[in-house]
């Protein structure tokens, strides 16, 4: 059974006093143990997708389907349900540690924070939370609980978050672009650290990221969000072997070859929709290469299509011509 | 941290004696010789040049003023020629009254001001009913303030009297309810709107959405994240806020008959009572510098980055 299952999820969100879709149709469901990468450009509705599995979807927001832990609906939760949902089960570590820890707090407090409130005594408290910074690659733990978050770096606060994560032993994570805020010689270090420790508790994780490549590196599965629909769910190894969608076979002919760097980068043409843009028929098909006349008019079904579910009606036909031009330098050749 | 707090201090000082200069300048610019001036306006060649010998005022300007400074910082504050005694004399009488209202509008000040404003951030319907109130509160200026208090609360209801300071703290209390009130009012509409300000913006930061996300309860959230960095900007505006009583006392001591510092600098201006005029200037003038000092220490406690001062 799945840990989480995220089923046909729509959110609206209130613009200017009017309801507009960020959100159309998501169902997604994540077993125990198993890494999500979820993955799309921004605009596309990723963070909107773990905002909601954790209730924190701005006020006014209209949420359809449902998310259901353990096989409890999170959207049925009343108040102290869903206290004991956040303090035990599910814990996000967010994209920007500078912005989103206290300033005027030690980051002890910060740490200990969550067990406290949940009833444990802060001396023991303190010595699960000393423990994880270990393991998160935090030095001098003791000097750290006195400081301040802005006496520390952004690598090191951000592994400060992934303690504060771990420390309440969660059985889901949701990380929303956990390393995009730090700098690219930490985001690494960061990234191996949460992986590890991840991997080591065996901990579901809702992984958002516009980032395909590192999505690939650290999930076991890759969903594709674009325009605030689901398009593409494949298992991580099957991604660059089989491809089935249009877009992300786009999407990797976009990232820079180590190989040869000098070649031009790659684009998809077009700009990216915005969920309340898109017309009745597929949502790439305006920016689609292989787009007939029945994507612009019927909207594809994401349905099973070997190990994975793809939104494309020409799927099958497409499988093996895709592979070419996700292959770096092809696609200009 | 230390560190800065010395600066503060030494920028405190700095500033004290500026200012001093300045009040003690004002002597030599208003028209007429000065000796005139201090004897009140009426006074004989004789007295003229008594003045003249005692207040060194046949000196160089900063002679006369480094005579005036250490007489000053030895507690001495000159002689009044209108009353004929000293003017610490005359101070210490009025010195409490002024006080004790000054703290009491500012003790209304600041609770009336952060309930309302934290009420109104986090109330939607509330929050409307105090944007209003706080808009209408904040044109009210404590004369207009003073004289509806009286009709209302004094003349037609007799609950608190016209006037007077009463003896005894309870009387004290009961006398100068309604002049702190009068003072209180446009400021605590002032301050509801800043702390609904401070509080809205503090909703909306990340880290409070972290707090959230980890389940902590709202209460701790309201009073942990929000309240407590609100509490930031609230302190320095409510620091300026009680410097700034110090003015608006001047009126309401007049509109309520309170013999303080305020009713007294007043009268010390029309008699043309320059020893008593330059007193109470310097000290209202200290006190807001000195409040404003305390104000930055405590922004220090409260907001840690500001701690690592600029190295």
């Amino acid at each position: 059974m799945s840990v989480l299952e995220i089923d046909h999820l729509a959110v609206d969100l209130p613009v200017e006093g009017v309801l507009r879709r960020v959100l159309h149709d998501v169902t997604l469901p994540i077993a125990p143990g198993e890494a999500v990468g979820l993955v799309g450009e921004s605009g596309a509705g990723k963070s909107m997708v773990s905002r909601a599995v954790i209730r924190l979807l701005p006020e006014g927001a209209a949420v359809h389907g449902d998310i259901r832990y353990a096989g409890d609906s999170v959207l049925a939760m009343g108040r102290p349900a869903l206290r004991h949902f956040r303090t035990h089960d599910v814990a996000m570590i967010f994209q920007d540690p500078r912005a989103h820890i206290n300033p005027v707090r030690t980051v002890g407090d910060f740490l200990v924070e969550a067990l406290v409130e949940r009833g444990e005594r802060r001396e023991s408290a303190t010595t699960t939370v000393t423990a994880l910074l270990a393991s998160v690659g935090v030095s001098d733990p003791e000097r750290r609980f006195r400081q301040f978050p802005h006496e520390l770096s952004g690598g090191l606060l951000q592994r400060v978050m992934i303690a504060a994560a771990l420390a309440v032993s969660p059985t889901l994570l949701l990380a929303d672009e956990p390393t995009t805020a730090l700098d690219v010689t930490t985001q690494s270090d960061v990234m191996v650290i949460l992986d590890a420790r991840r991997r080591e508790r065996g901990l579901a994780m809702l992984f958002v990221t516009h980032d395909l490549e590192l999505a690939a590196a650290v999930c076991d599965r890759i969903a594709v969000l674009y325009a605030g629909l689901l398009i593409e769910d494949v298992p991580t190894g099957d991604l660059r072997r089989d491809l089935r969608h249009p877009y992300t076979a786009g999407l990797l002919a976009s990232r820079p070859d180590p190989v040869s760097p000098r070649r031009r980068l790659a684009a998809i043409p077009g700009r990216p929709l915005s969920a309340f843009e898109i017309g009745p028929g597929c949502p790439f098909a305006p920016r689609c290469p292989f787009a007939v006349a029945r994507c612009l008019s019927e909207r594809p079904e994401l349905r099973d299509l070997d190990t994975g579910r793809v939104a494309c009606h020409r799927a099958e036909e497409l499988r093996g011509q895709l592979l070419s031009i996700a292959t770096p330098g092809a696609a200009s050749a | 941290m230390w560190k800065v707090v010395g600066e503060r201090a030494v920028s405190l000082v700095v500033t004290l004696l500026m200012a001093s200069v300045g009040i003690y300048g004002a002597l030599f610019l208003a028209p007429g010789n000065p000796a005139t001036l201090l004897a009140g306006g009426h006074a004989t060649p004789a007295v003229l040049a008594a003045i003249e010998r005692s207040e060194h005022l046949n000196e160089p300007f900063f002679a006369r003023y480094w005579h005036w400074l250490v007489a000053v910082l030895h507690g001495n504050l000159g002689q009044s020629f209108v009353y004929r005694e000293p003017v610490t004399t005359l101070l210490a009488g009025r010195v409490g009254n002024t006080v004790f209202l000054v703290l009491y509008a500012a003790a209304l000040i600041i609770a009336g001001g952060v309930v309302l404003g934290l009420l109104g951030a986090l109330d939607r319907r509330a929050g409307a009913v105090i944007t209003v109130v706080t808009s209408v509160g904040l044109g009210i200026p404590s004369f207009v303030a003073a004289i509806a208090l009286i009709t209302v609360f004094s003349v037609k209801l007799g609950w608190f009297p016209v006037f007077g300071t009463g003896s005894g703290w309870l009387s004290q209390l009961w006398h100068l309810t309604l002049p702190a009130v009068a003072l209180a009012i446009s400021w605590t509409a002032y301050t509801a709107q800043l702390t609904k300000a401070a509080v809205r913006e503090e909703l909306g930061r990340e880290h409070v959405e972290t707090a959230r996300s980890r389940g902590i309860s709202t209460r701790h959230v309201i009073v942990r994240h929000v309240l407590r960095n609100a509490m930031i900007p609230i302190t320095t505006v409510s620091g300026l806020t009680v410097a700034g009583l110090i003015a608006g006392d001047v009126v309401v001591e007049q509109a309520f008959g309170i013999n303080g510092l305020g009713s007294f600098l007043v009268q010390s201006t029309l008699q043309k009572d320059f020893a008593s005029v330059q007193a109470v200037s310097l000290i209202l003038v200290a006190t807001f510098v000195v409040v404003n000092g305390l104000v930055d220490v405590w922004s220090l406690v409260l907001d840690p980055r500001l701690r690592a001062g600029r190295a």
